[in-house]
């Protein structure tokens, strides 16, 4: 008589054993769960935290300098010659935006051509064949573009213009250029792929041949994608410092022809950062020169934000 | 008979349009033989010297025949460190701009951060490792501080890769694991990561192939020198890499074949590039392929 009992009273142990553990369980993936989201939640605040540092840190040391050097001495003094206390970073800025600017002209309907080969033209192996090799253009480090640059692309400028030695802003222009196709290329065509097959077909729909489909319909309401492009191109381009150092020869001055031997905002602070002292004026202007490139790349961001709203607000 | 006449109009548009036709296909081809031939170049000059002498022997400042043995080791070791550090927190902040983050102003400044941190140049990651360990420090130039701060770099764009790969998750098979009565993390763990695990791979390999050649960061924080040792695992040593190397070699340095070593460098620095991208994206670009995309 006294088995069925034992029984019972084993089988509702071995539940309540169960119910605990299970309880056990529960309590553990809560416990993770909230773990787990204030962890993320610390990752992306540790992001900021970065962003916050550099700026800081940057900016801090930036403002040092208007202790010793006038606002416009700085900003529009041609005259950089730290031994002698003349910290005039206007060439550099100038050569900045010049390169930049030489940059984009060359690079953007290159780019903006292969992107609408891939997207519009192109047979489909062809598109499978040519995207992973422009990703490889984007795997190669920058100072194996600036040495190409330097061992092939300098000689070759010498041959044809007969000028000097061939580095300067042009040859970094085209550096940058062949650097910056794949971003520009890759972001375009995503844009143009996503203009709507309803475009296409009423424009064919109207007899227009696919030239005209492309430059009249398909562009343009690509545009602000193209446009995002083409300013995230540019920030790296503004940003790249190897590949540049290399081929534009280093020299503190206006670039006033294609083939002047220059310097720009991120070649320069390379160039002399590892041989200032900490507490100068020299380190001082460097900082300031890179506080300068930071506010450049977030304008670009800020532009390229604004475009990205209009968009969805049109679609 | 077709009701279509050609008129000289639509003649000139259709001449215009083949025309077009062939110049995108030109641009394209030329385009492509310029990256092969850059890519041969580059292999064709440093590839029949190499040798596995050449990757494990000390660097020589005075004689012929040096080699890169240790640039080599302090590159994939600085390139461990960053990814150890900047793996978990890249994902992490990828994971919650895709699952957690609630759609107000406050996520949309999260955002602009990392879009902001994403355009920091390099160079600024660089004076910013070399204001906090040689000045604030004052640790000097060291493989940790060229480690960190490449960290730094690597960071907005792991997040940006996890993001859209998580994103990219079907929505149908996470409500299926909550209707398990599974909690958020419980699905985020097993349900999302494992799906979007191709993409955040390829993502992580894409940001090691970038932090491998990076240089502008590493020559402010790690330095152009090395311990001379080959298997220096001390985090407070000098860590040039090999992209670095290939900078010293054909800038500064005085050995007579500094022009081989340089080419050889180059050679080497875009193999391991290739390899690292290369490795883990073919099996998903033949998937691509068989599924006709």
């Amino acid at each position: 008589m006294g088995a069925p009992v034992h029984n019972l009273e084993s089988r509702l142990k071995q539940s309540s054993v169960k119910v605990s553990a299970n309880a056990k369980r529960h309590g553990r993936h809560l416990l993770s769960n909230s773990i787990f989201r204030y962890y993320f939640l610390f990752s992306i605040l540790a992001l900021c935290f970065v962003l916050g540092m550099v700026i800081l840190f940057i900016g801090k040391t930036a403002m040092l300098m208007f202790g010793q050097v006038s606002l416009a001495d700085f900003f529009f003094s041609f005259n950089w010659s730290p031994e002698e206390d003349a910290f005039g970073a206007a060439a550099f800025i100038v050569n900045t935006l010049s390169l930049t600017a030489l940059t984009m002209v060359i690079a953007v309907p290159v780019s903006v051509g292969m992107a609408v080969l891939i997207a519009e033209i192109a047979p489909n192996w062809l598109k499978t064949f040519i995207r992973p090799v422009l990703d490889l253009l984007v795997g190669i480090p920058s100072i194996v573009y600036g040495y190409l640059g330097l061992t092939v692309l300098l000689p070759f400028l010498r041959d044809v213009s007969g000028q000097g030695l061939g580095d300067g802003i042009l040859a970094a222009a085209l550096v940058l250029s062949l650097m910056v196709l794949p971003t520009i290329c890759r972001i375009s065509d995503d844009a143009i792929v996503a203009v709507p097959r309803k475009y296409r077909d009423a424009a064919y729909a109207l007899g227009s041949t696919r030239l005209q489909v492309i430059m009249r319909v398909v562009l343009p309401a690509a545009g602000r994608g193209i446009i995002s492009a083409v300013i995230l191109g540019m920030t790296r381009a503004v940003g790249e410092t190897m590949a540049v150092v290399m081929v534009i020869g280093n020299t503190a001055q206006l670039a006033k022809t294609l083939f002047t031997p220059s310097s720009v905002l991120t070649s320069n602070i390379v160039m002399q950062i590892s041989n200032v002292e900490f507490d100068s004026t020299w380190n001082y202007a460097l900082h300031m020169m890179a506080f300068l490139l930071l506010v450049i790349s977030f304008v670009l961001i800020l532009i390229i934000r604004i475009l990205g709203r209009k968009r969805r607000d049109a679609a | 008979m077709t009701s279509f006449t050609r008129t000289r109009h639509t003649a000139r548009a259709q001449r215009r349009d083949k025309l077009a036709t062939y110049g995108f296909y030109t641009l394209g081809g030329l385009i492509l033989l310029l990256i092969f031939w850059l890519l041969i170049s580059i292999m064709s000059k440093g590839l029949p010297s190499l040798s596995l002498d050449f990757l494990i022997k000390q660097p020589e400042e005075m004689d012929v025949g040096g080699g890169i043995g240790p640039v080599l080791f302090n590159s994939f070791y600085i390139l461990f460190i960053s990814l150890i550090i900047s793996v978990p927190i890249g994902l992490g902040a990828g994971i919650y701009m895709a699952e957690y983050a609630p759609d107000n102003k406050f996520t949309g400044g999260l955002r602009i951060c990392v879009e902001a941190l994403s355009s920091v140049p390099s160079i600024v990651f660089g004076m910013l490792g070399l204001a906090i360990f040689a000045e604030y420090f004052g640790i000097g130039l060291t493989i940790l501080g060229g480690g960190v701060s490449l960290a730094l770099l690597n960071l907005p764009m792991l997040a940006r890769v996890t993001e859209e790969a998580v994103r990219a998750v079907p929505g149908d098979i996470r409500e299926a694991g909550y209707a398990l009565g599974m909690t958020k993390y419980h699905v985020i763990r097993t349900v999302v990561l494992p799906v979007a695990l191709r993409s955040i791979v390829t993502g992580i390999c894409l940001v090691a192939g970038r932090a491998f050649g990076e240089s502008a960061v590493i020559i402010l924080t790690a330095g152009l020198s090395t311990s001379g040792e080959m298997w220096d695992f001390n985090l407070f040593s000098p860590g040039e890499t090999l992209a670095v190397h290939l900078w010293y070699v054909q800038s500064e340095a005085i050995v007579e074949d500094a022009r081989q070593i340089a080419d050889r460098s180059a050679a080497v620095l875009v193999i391991v590039v290739l390899l690292i991208n290369l490795a883990f994206r073919f099996p998903l670009w033949l998937n691509n392929r068989r599924q006709g995309r």
